[in-house]
């Protein structure tokens, strides 16, 4: 059965591949923070990447929408290669969401005008219609009887399904998730998870890095285990979970797991 | 019989007569404890000196529309120094006959500030009406046109002067102090190195050596036979040199922006001029409103020191007039004048920006 889906994976690498990353490395100053990274995403793959705090998944999938810069190897992101070419940077990082661990949405701007602001400066979009779409954006994330607060009047769980659809608005190919539900209370993680699995039902290709198991095992096709820079193990997640191979995965999973 | 409820009900909310109203106020500000009790005996005692004989010098003994020599023989306050010169002080040497053009001109200066206080009309529209409004105040001023007589920029003082010097200023330094932040942030070391260099050696000298610079120095650099405007160069040393506080005073709202405000807007495909427009200096400016704000204040105030390269503001104008034997001796009364003056300038400019900063902080 790993045999079936590795193959399947194998045969879409062709033309169906949506992130494409070879012998990816990186340093901060002296410390190689990656150490060879080979990773790729299909089209409507979903993606769990879990480890120790520090082992490099935030730079990670920082780099794939250049808000860090890589040193050596290859990125490649729908066929464009992320180069210092900035009218490429700029290009990708409107395909590409991005949903942070602090939700980080613009707190001088109503829930609104955070949802129509990409789509007015970035796509072009006449007003209107981009805040018919934030408004539907907003629907889907149940919030759309927020739409005129700031986000400063919002929860945390509210927060960071605005910055979900903020994103969404965007019409993004690839949506990167850098742990969404730590910086949440216990109560409102679920309300985050709810619509990353209704957005993942839909077909959204997505990486997430988080330690929620019950939303890896239930929308992943692959779980990856990062340690010191490197992706140490991957697989389905029925296999990750029940019968991980290396002792540090096991040893990680039993930490989280307690 | 649902009426008389809640009057009951609010009357028995009632707090007791000593704690509220004008007895309840002074007895918890003036009279809570012993020390305070003493420090307002003796404020009222110090009031009760001064306040009289300066009220009956001001108001009571004084003279307003008389010529000199009936202030020689009051001993109250000599305001005819005012009234009889007023329009010197206000115009300058601005030509008699011409002076509606200066007052019109102000007029226009004020009525737009004053539309401008209201950020609901801060459109493009209004931008225009600033930019034809200042054309329009150099039309009136210069003359030459539309058969106004001439007035060459020499015979320019007075009030005139001092707000074209500071409305000018202020409204070119701030926009030039903000991207002198920006270009001290950069990631390109030459523009940086430029920015801070010029920050610091602006800062680095007083605003008189540069008025004196830019006059002095300043046409030995020019070739033979070109000359600069007096007053362009009075302007243009106090741009530069508000800018570079401007410039400080923006670099720490800068600072004070998390670095995922950044990282948001460059993933939604922002690029560094719309980041900037849009996210970033929109929040850094309103951080730093008070700052800015004492730093427009002061330079208002120091537009008053191009008296030293001669030109004649509102404070050399009235100077002039205590040169002459009529008036020699009343200065106390024009100083005073002339403080209210600015300070009507300044006092609205900080009520101004109070009022900016609490209508932004309501919205988040
Ligand atoms: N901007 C930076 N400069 C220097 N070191 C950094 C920077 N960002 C992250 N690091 C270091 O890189 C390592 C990996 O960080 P990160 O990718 O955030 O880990 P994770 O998300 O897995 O917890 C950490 O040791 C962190 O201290
Ligand atoms: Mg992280």
């Amino acid at each position: 059965m790993n045999q079936e889906s590795s193959e399947r994976t194998n045969n879409q690498t062709e033309n169906g591949s949506m992130i494409e990353i070879i012998d990816m490395h990186k340093w901060f100053g002296e410390f190689h923070v990656l150490q060879g990274i080979n990773l790729t995403v299909h089209k409507g793959e979903r993606i769990v990447i879990c480890g120790p705090s520090g082992s490099g998944k935030s730079t990670l999938i920082r780099c794939i929408n250049r808000l860090e810069e890589h040193q050596q190897g290859k990125i490649v992101v729908d066929g464009i290669e992320l180069t210092n070419n900035i009218k490429n940077i700029e290009k990708i990082r409107a395909e590409v969401g991005m949903v942070f661990q602090h939700f980080n949405l613009f707190p001088h701007l109503t829930i609104v005008e955070n949802l129509s602001l990409g789509p007015i400066w970035v796509r072009k979009v006449p007003r209107a219609e981009a805040e018919e779409n934030a408004m539907y954006y907003l629907d889907k994330v149940h919030i759309a009887e927020q739409a005129r607060k700031f986000p400063g009047q919002l929860s945390g769980g509210q927060q960071q399904r605005v910055a979900i659809a903020r994103s969404l608005c965007m019409n993004p190919k690839v949506m990167l998730f850098d742990e969404p539900t730590s910086a949440l209370d216990p109560e409102m993680i679920k309300e985050v998870l709810d619509v990353m699995i209704e957005l993942a039902k839909e077909g959204m290709t997505m990486i997430v890095v988080s330690h929620e198991m019950g939303f890896a095992k239930s929308v992943a096709h692959r779980v990856m285990f990062m340690d010191f820079g490197r992706i140490v193990e991957e697989n389905t997640p029925e296999q990750f979970f029940e019968n991980p191979q290396h002792d540090r995965t096991k040893l990680f999973l039993s930490q989280i797991l307690h | 019989m649902e009426k008389t409820y809640p009057d009951a009900y609010m009357e028995s909310l009632k707090p007791p007569v000593t704690s509220i109203g004008v007895i309840g106020w002074i007895r918890f500000n003036l009279f809570n404890g012993a020390f305070n009790s003493i420090l307002t005996i003796i404020t009222l005692l110090l009031l009760w000196k001064t306040v009289p004989p300066v009220f009956k010098w001001a108001f009571i003994d004084s003279v307003w529309f008389a010529d000199s020599s009936a202030c020689r023989g009051s001993d109250g306050a000599c305001w005819s120094i005012i009234s009889a010169n007023f329009r010197f002080i206000i115009f300058g040497f601005f030509p008699y006959e011409s002076q509606w053009r200066p007052l019109l001109a102000m007029t226009l200066l004020f009525g737009l500030l004053f539309y401008s206080k209201d950020r609901n009309h801060w459109k493009k529209s209004l931008g225009y009406a600033w930019i034809i409004g200042l054309i329009a105040m150099g039309m009136f001023m210069r003359g030459g046109i539309f058969g106004l007589a001439p007035v060459e920029s020499a015979k320019w003082g007075g009030l005139p002067l001092t707000l074209l010097l500071s409305v000018f200023g202020l409204t070119a330094a701030y926009p030039l102090g903000v991207i002198l932040a920006l270009g001290r942030q950069s990631k390109l070391p030459a523009l940086k190195l430029l920015c801070v260099l010029y920050i610091e050696l602006i800062r680095g000298v007083p605003l008189i050596s540069l008025l004196f610079m830019s006059s002095v120095i300043f046409p030995l650099l020019l070739p033979e036979g070109v000359t600069i405007n007096n007053i362009l160069r009075a302007q243009t040393a106090i741009i530069l040199f508000t800018a570079a506080y401007i410039a400080e005073v923006v670099r720490g709202g800068l600072q004070g922006m998390s670095l995922g405000q950044y990282e948001a807007a460059e993933s939604i495909g922002l690029n560094y001029y719309l980041t900037m427009r849009l996210i970033i200096l929109p929040q850094a400016l309103k951080i730093v409103i008070p700052p800015t704000v004492s730093i427009l204040i002061s330079a208002f105030k120091d537009t008053s020191l191009v008296v030293i390269i001669s030109l004649w503001d509102l404070l050399k104008t009235s100077k002039s007039i205590l040169s002459n034997p009529e008036w020699m001796g009343f200065s106390r009364e024009l100083y005073i004048f002339i403080a209210i003056l600015y300070f009507l300038g300044c006092f609205s400019m900080s009520n101004y920006s109070r009022k900016l900063e609490k209508e932004l902080s309501t919205e988040n």
